[in-house]
């Protein structure tokens, strides 16, 4: 798949259905950062050098041995639009598209894996795959950063570990995350008490779509806080433990809501269902909450006629950049809203 | 305008929390925002990480203010360039040679970012060639050490001519 077909298709390898634990999960990431010695950090890099970085990396990975191509795309080949459908797809970050006349992405065919290249750090190694696979995650992730390392010569300290343009990154430069679903928590008020526990265990948690703590359509993304003192697969473990710990209490929460307020949690799939299904004008943020709600109604079987995945894909295709892609053209928000409702309504009356 | 909790210091701060789908947004002072962030989970997108760690590399320095830029020498990184100043008012290092440069005062910085100032985990192939051996090696002498504690004399024998050999190799 070419770049000019990740940013026309709304699926990507990370939405991918029957992954462990995907009724809460939806995804795992793992992301390395890594700088090549002999290069000052991307931030001071004058377009030349940084195209260099960029060429090195190209190098590296022609060298790299590895099955899968990763192709690199620099950021000045995509519109503004399809770099921020990127973005939407969780395939790079948003600092990737200030100043991207000095930035890359390499991608791997099935939006796996992807290289950030001088984003706050020469790399970012990242993998994203769906449901609970942490330790998959950073295989491949581990499998990349060696073949690249065959070529490169990374900035490295034997007290510090990988050196990182913010300090608060170096040491293994590891970020692991998960992104969950916990409706069930935030409808019996639990979500809060539980969130603020994970906290106080050295994980930060987030909304989704990144950096603010709306956490829209009930999407909460738990990662690791520190990069230092601790080994890739110690960092991986507890974040594996604390997210079994979120999921039993996930469970135990939808388990009561069917128990104790069996009609009220039916009354409000139902009609979020049936929103869904005939609205014809939907913010982001109702659609996001009305998919969220669907979601919750298929995991427990309490509503049918559309799949998980498909929901998943719908709410990349509805966000603005995509729309505005899908449209071919500039959008006045009242128009999105228009055309939200209009893909999503024929989502759901598509014959399954 | 006042910060919204105390009432007393300005408000510098723009703080929005989500709580079970409610959003609450609040203008508060930096105190403030830094008491409700340790209590809640939340995470202010205005509250600049950077700033933070500026003021860490401020303290650890034993500065009160933050450096007023040339007036006297000021310690760069030889290699980039970059002035202390940069690091302390962006939290951004130049280059790798800077961690060896600011040395000294990085490891009360990293203690108090990560809680430790010593990398424990991966271990570049080609570029960490001895640390890699040193790792190997120590992981061997605690496996001979458990050895010998089980009474396990075979096993121990061969770790100890494991490690004698991994350590000509250093």
């Amino acid at each position: 798949m070419s770049i000019k077909e990740t940013v026309n298709i709304a699926r990507s390898g990370w939405m991918e259905p029957g992954a462990p634990a995907g009724d809460i999960v939806v995804s795992s990431r793992v992301r390395v950062a890594r700088n090549l010695s002999g290069f000052s950090f991307p931030h001071l890099l004058d377009r030349e050098k940084a195209e260099q970085v960029i060429h090195g990396v190209q190098l590296a990975l022609d060298n790299a041995g590895m099955q899968e191509r990763l192709e690199i795309t620099r950021m000045a080949e995509l519109s503004p639009v399809e770099r921020q459908i990127l973005v939407e797809k969780h395939l790079i970050s948003p600092d990737l598209l200030q100043d991207h006349e000095k930035k890359a992405v390499a991608l791997r065919d099935d939006e796996v894996i992807s290289i950030m290249i001088n984003e706050e750090d020469h790399l970012r190694i990242q993998c994203l795959l769906p449901g609970l696979q942490l330790e998959k995650a950073w295989e491949l992730v581990n499998r990349v950063d060696d073949g690249l390392e065959k070529t490169l010569d990374y900035a490295f300290s034997e007290t510090f570990g990988y050196l990182t343009a913010c300090p608060t990154n170096a040491g293994t430069g590891m970020r692991a995350s998960v992104m969950l679903h916990l409706p069930g928590l935030v409808l019996v008020d639990q979500i809060r008490a539980v969130l603020t526990t994970i906290s106080k265990l050295g994980f930060t948690v987030r909304g989704l779509y990144g950096e603010g703590t709306e956490a829209l359509g009930n999407l909460f993304q738990i990662s690791n806080q520190v990069t230092m003192g601790h080994s890739e697969e110690e960092i991986i473990n507890s974040l594996n433990s604390v997210t079994g710990q979120l999921l039993a209490q996930e469970r135990e929460a939808r388990k009561a809501l069917l128990r104790e307020r069996r009609e009220q949690l039916e009354d409000r799939v139902g009609r979020s269902y049936g929103i869904l299904k005939y609205a014809h004008v939907l913010s982001s943020e109702e659609a996001m909450r009305r998919i969220s709600d669907v979601r919750l109604g298929l995991d427990l079987n309490l509503v049918a006629g559309i799949s998980m995945d498909r929901l998943v894909e719908l709410i990349v295709k509805t966000r603005p950049a995509y729309l505005i892609k899908q449209h071919g053209g500039d959008l006045t928000p009242t128009q999105r809203d228009i055309l939200r409702a209009e893909i999503i309504r024929k989502e759901f009356n598509r014959e399954v | 305008m006042l910060c919204e909790r105390c009432g007393e210091r300005p408000a510098t701060v723009y703080y929005t929390e989500v709580v079970n789908n409610k959003q609450k947004k609040m203008q508060l002072c930096e105190v403030c925002a830094r008491q409700m962030q340790s209590e809640g989970f939340g995470f202010f997108p205005q509250m600049n990480l950077h700033n933070f760690l500026a003021s860490f590399w401020n303290q650890v320095s034993g500065m009160q203010q933050p450096i007023a830029p040339k007036t006297r020498e000021e310690a760069a990184c030889p290699t980039c360039g970059t002035p202390e100043s940069f690091f302390a008012q962006k939290g951004l290092f130049g280059c790798g040679d800077c961690y060896r440069h600011f040395g000294e005062r990085l490891e009360p910085l990293m203690r108090r970012i990560h809680g430790s100032s010593a990398h424990t985990g991966k271990v570049p192939r080609r570029t960490g060639g001895k640390v890699r051996l040193a790792r190997q090696i120590d992981g061997l002498k605690a496996q001979l050490r458990e050895a010998v504690a089980r009474e396990e004399f075979e096993k121990a024998a061969e770790l100890r001519d494991e490690i004698r050999k991994l350590e000509q190799e250093l």
